[in-house]
Formats: structure tokens, sequence, C-alpha cells
């Protein structure tokens, strides 16, 4: 990786300043990237260029094997801290190039929560994990005990201090891993399939958490999910990858008009609702200014088309 | 037993675990005739895995009783049950433990003291079923996840068992994962007339691939029924915390227009939209004249 590719967000920030029109530097930057497990015969990522801007709320999706997973880890420096292999091009999270970056300085401000809800929780009680992470990095235990009432109401599991995890649900479990992500104030926050093993009432429990955490906008949001008529419901913008690429990038609202590409990937399948609108669309009953991904927005549509009376 | 006879029949059964506060069924009753292919739905601790351990004998009810191809669970060995029901687990890393595929697949009947050249039959014409035989002497944790899944099916296929409990068969896996192997499920069922029981959170593969649904809340059958019946049974859904498919929901809140509230797929309601928006004009063209 050259370290003098791309100047990080954090120099631009003065250029990009003067005019209202301006974008905000984004809070990620991924330059080129390419990687290859050490075993591996091809190139897992070939060439991903993305940004994410500062309170945006990133959707990831795509078929198994496509790299998703893997682009997660080198957005939180995993790759290469942790792992070997072969990494190429940059990435770079406030400012900080996540290869020159130890993993300490990157745990403050990139945090992770993974797909098995059982695999990530270390503390016999909520308190004991959520304080887990600042312990290691020897916060003061007032200011991390100050932080936890405050997180858990965030996830929705205000008083839970003394439970015990083992005692937990799947969907509490994994709301306390995004609220023990959260404890180290980071400015983003990858979740990376953290509702596949949950039941429904736990899938729900975790989107409402995330719904939140986008209205509260501190945080930057990446998350890869299978679920997509939810994704689609919080998501800012979208990022289909298959083969190593992101294929398209795109708000919900312009993405899932590409019905065509979604056939192609066979990762996932369209909303329903998207699905019915562009059949209707076709037929000349709703127009492409009607079209939503979202279903309260859809039902408005259709409630108005059905409304409609013939002159 | 006659070929009328149900070939799973649970009566009034209720079980509590050792130890545990609340029953984990509560005076269930269920048949199922051979060659039906049916999915348990509902949430976590609804009831749904221990009543599908009450069907190869795994778990005996406390009081009631379950007939399995007319023999009394608890009057026969668990392992003469394991020839008529095979149970797939939801993690498939759960049961996945030999050297290759083949290996893999022959445990099962070798186990039940099927013959060996039986046993070679059984396990190429299962791999073949699932498409992996020309994978027979991999090993099998290089394959994908979705391959897994489809080995265990498959080692469940070679015992030759008529029926097949599948526990959570699509978690985990995209579109084309979920499509292979409902596909599968639904090719065993209809081609070889085996019956199949999945167990599943998936309300979306419920209502494309499975006729029958029973729904269950908290140790109860609250629906059972054809999949449009019971997944428009919105009293039993509330209860069981289950929701719908989206144009399920979507047709429902559209009630008022006239649209029909058991619309199951996006082209039932985007027929039933044009429909509607005819007959409207129909009418006014009615009025007009």
């Amino acid at each position: 990786m050259k370290p003098d590719a791309e100047p990080g967000p954090r120099l631009e920030t003065g250029s990009h300043g003067e005019g209202p029109s301006a974008l905000p530097a984004p809070v990620i930057r991924a330059r080129g990237l390419t990687y290859r497990y050490p075993t591996g015969e091809r190139d897992v990522l070939q060439g991903i260029d993305l940004d994410v801007a500062p309170g945006e709320f990133l959707g990831v999706t795509g078929p198994s094997g496509a790299g998703k997973s893997t682009l997660c880890l080198c957005l939180k420096g995993l790759i290469p801290h942790s792992f070997a292999g072969t990494l190429g091009g940059s990435v770079i999270v406030n400012g900080l190039d996540t290869s020159a970056t130890g993993p300490a300085q990157l745990a403050e401000n990139v945090a992770m929560v993974f797909q098995d809800p059982e695999s990530q929780i270390i503390g016999l009680t909520v308190a004991e994990d959520l304080a887990f992470g600042p312990e290691n990095l020897t916060q003061p235990p007032d200011e991390i005990r100050a932080r936890i009432p405050k997180l858990l109401e965030t996830v929705g599991l205000a008083g839970f201090e003394a439970r015990e995890t083992y005692s937990l649900s799947g969907g509490q479990k994994q709301r306390v891993a995004i609220a023990a992500a959260l404890m180290l104030e980071p400015s983003i926050l990858i979740l990376d399939e953290p509702t596949s093993e949950l039941d429904p009432v736990g899938k729900g429990e975790v989107f409402r958490t995330v719904r939140r955490l986008r209205e509260e906008a501190k945080v930057t949001v990446v998350m890869v999910e299978h679920e997509i008529e939810q994704l689609a419901e919080v998501a800012d913008r979208i990022i289909v990858v298959d083969g190593g690429r992101i294929v398209a990038d795109a708000p919900p609202r312009e993405l899932f008009r590409d019905a065509d590409l979604f056939h192609r990937t066979q990762g996932e399948r369209l909303p329903q609702v998207a699905e019915l609108l562009l059949a209707l669309e076709r037929e000349g009953l709703v127009t492409p200014a009607d079209f939503t991904p979202r279903e309260d927005e859809a039902v408005a549509v259709l409630s108005r088309l059905l409304e409609r009376r013939p002159r | 037993m006659s070929a009328g006879d149900p070939l799973i029949e649970v009566e009034a059964v209720s079980y509590a675990y050792p130890e545990a506060a609340e029953p984990a069924l509560r005076d269930v009753s269920l048949r199922v005739m051979p060659g039906e292919f049916l999915a348990l739905v509902g949430q976590n601790g609804a009831g749904k895995t221990t009543l599908a351990k009450h069907f190869n004998g795994l778990i005996l009810p406390a009081r009631g009783s379950v007939r399995v191809a007319g023999q009394d669970t608890r009057a026969v060995a668990t392992r003469r049950l394991a020839g008529i029901v095979g149970y797939c687990y939801q993690n498939p890393d759960h049961q996945i433990f030999s050297r290759t595929l083949r290996r893999e697949v022959a445990f099962g009947p070798t186990n039940l003291g099927l013959p060996a050249d039986q046993v070679a039959r059984n396990v190429e014409e299962a791999l073949r079923l699932v498409g992996l035989l020309e994978k027979a002497d991999d090993y099998p944790f290089l394959l994908g996840r979705g391959e897994r899944q489809r080995l265990a099916v498959a080692s469940i296929l070679a015992m030759g068992s008529r029926i097949l409990v599948v526990d959570e068969p699509t978690t985990g896996l995209d579109l084309q994962g979920v499509r292979g192997i409902m596909t599968l499920l639904e090719r065993w069922n209809r081609e070889l007339g085996r019956t199949i029981v999945v167990i599943t959170h998936d309300i979306n593969v419920v209502a494309q691939y499975v006729p029958r649904t029973v729904v269950m809340a908290e140790g109860r059958v609250v629906a059972d029924g054809p999949t449009r019946q019971a997944l428009t049974d919105w009293a039993a859904l509330e209860m069981a915390d289950v929701k719908p498919p989206q144009v399920t929901r979507v047709a429902r809140r559209l009630a008022r227009y006239g649209i029909p509230p058991d619309v199951m797929t996006v082209d039932e309601l985007a027929a039933a939209i044009r429909a509607r928006l005819q007959s409207v004009s129909v009418s006014a063209r009615r009025e007009e004249a």
C-alpha cells in the first residue's frame, strides 16, 4: 500500500468546506481495495472503491461468498492486523490508514458486531460485558460505569446491567453486543449480518435498535444484511457486492428499480412492494415517480391508485 | 396400517422439560398424512422443535400419545423410528463429522444395519439428488454453507426415511442457497412421495413452497391448514408473533378498496389491484351510459 496514494479525509475537510453544497468528507474511504486470503486462489475483493459520509446508514447486500464479510474486516482493520494474506489499495477511516494504525486506536474509531450472538459476549453480566472493551483500553472505571445506562437504553435494554448474559435471548444478546460495540464511542459501527441467527422477534428488536441509531445519527452504520425488506426501510444507501466488486451503489429508491441486477446476482430478491410497483409500472398504472421499496410509502401510492375515480 | 391412515398422529400431547417452569407443549394434536409437506412456524420457544422431536421418539410424551407409521413411540425403540423419521438439524456443522462426503452420508444407513451394497446405492442416489455426487470424495468442511446444508439433507435421505424433518433449512443462506434446498425438498416430496416437515422462521419460503402450515404459540397449535388460510389467520398470527409476507400485509391494509385479504404473492396482489381498477372503470362507464 502506498502511503502517499490518497490524502486522508482530515486533510480535505478545509478544502471542501467553502460552499453550502459541499459534501462532508467521508468517514470511510476505500480505494482500489483488493484482498486475497493466505490459502486463496483468487482475490476475494477485486478493487473496491467506497466512500461513506458521516452519519450515513449504508446497507450491504449480495450473494454468499461475494466478499461482504471480508470488506467488513478490512473496514475494521482486522485485515491486515489479524489476518495474513495479500492486501492492496487503501482504507482510510476517520483519516487513519488502517494498515498503519494499531488495533487499539482503530477500536476507538470503528466497532464491529458479528453474526453469531454467542461468540462475542464475554462478560458474565451485561454490565461486565459492556465494560470489557474500555477496561482493556484502561479507561477510568467511573467513566465506564457512567456510559452503561444510556447505551442500554439506546438498545432497548434499560435496567439490564446485572442480568446474566447466558440467560438472554438471541435478540437481547445481539443488542448487548451492539451496546458493547458502542462503549468506546466509535464514529463507525459495522454490523455483519447481525440478524441472520435470530428469530423474527429478535430480528425486529435489532432493526428497531439500528433504526434508533440512525435517528440519533451520531454514528455511521455499515450493515450487511439479507433481510432486504427491512434493510430497504432503514438504509440511506445500499451497495450490492458480487464477485468481490461493488456492482451497484444507490439509495434504495433507485437501487431496487434494477430488478435485472437482483436476478443476475441471485443473492437477494427485491422487496415485494418494489416488485409489485415495477409490475404495475410496466402496465402504466403507476409512474416511475411513484416507485418506492418501503412498505408505508407503497401503501400510500397504492391507496391513491385505488382511490382514483375515472372522469 | 392402511393407506388412508395418518403417518404421524399426535393426540393431546403435553410435555414439560425437566425443571422448566412452563410446559413446552400443551395439549397438542396433529395428523400428518403420507406424502404431505408441512411447515411448523412460530417464535423460538413456541414448541416447534419439541413437537418435532416427538416424531422420532427423541422425546416421549408426558401426556397423550404419538403414533408414527401406526406405532406408539413409547412402545418402539428410538433406533427403529430412526429408519422411519430422519431429522436434519438446523446447523449442518452440528452433524457433519466425516472425512469425505461419501463416508458422511454412509454413516446413517450403515448404523441402521442396511447391507453394504444397499448403503452404497443409497449414498450414490442421495448425493446425486442433492447435486453433490461429483464431490463425493471431497472433505465436507471445504464445502460452502449451502452445500453443507444439502450434504446434511443427503445423509438423512440415504437412510431411506419416509418422513424427513428439517429444522431451519434456510438460515444463513442467500437466495440461491434457499432455492437450492427448497427445490430439493419440493422434488423429494412430489417425485418420491416422501413426507416432509420443515421448521422455519422464513415465512416467504413457507408462502412459496409449503402447502400446509401449522402455526404454534406458547406450546399450542393456534392455526393449522392450507398455507394461504394459516398465513392470513390474523388472530393466530398475532398470538404467535408471526408476520405474513409483505404483500399479504399490504393487501390487508388495502382491504377498504376491495382487495382480498388472502393474497400470498406479488402476482396475486398485482392481479387483485388490476381487477379492482377494471371493475371501477366499468361501473363508471355504466354510470356515464
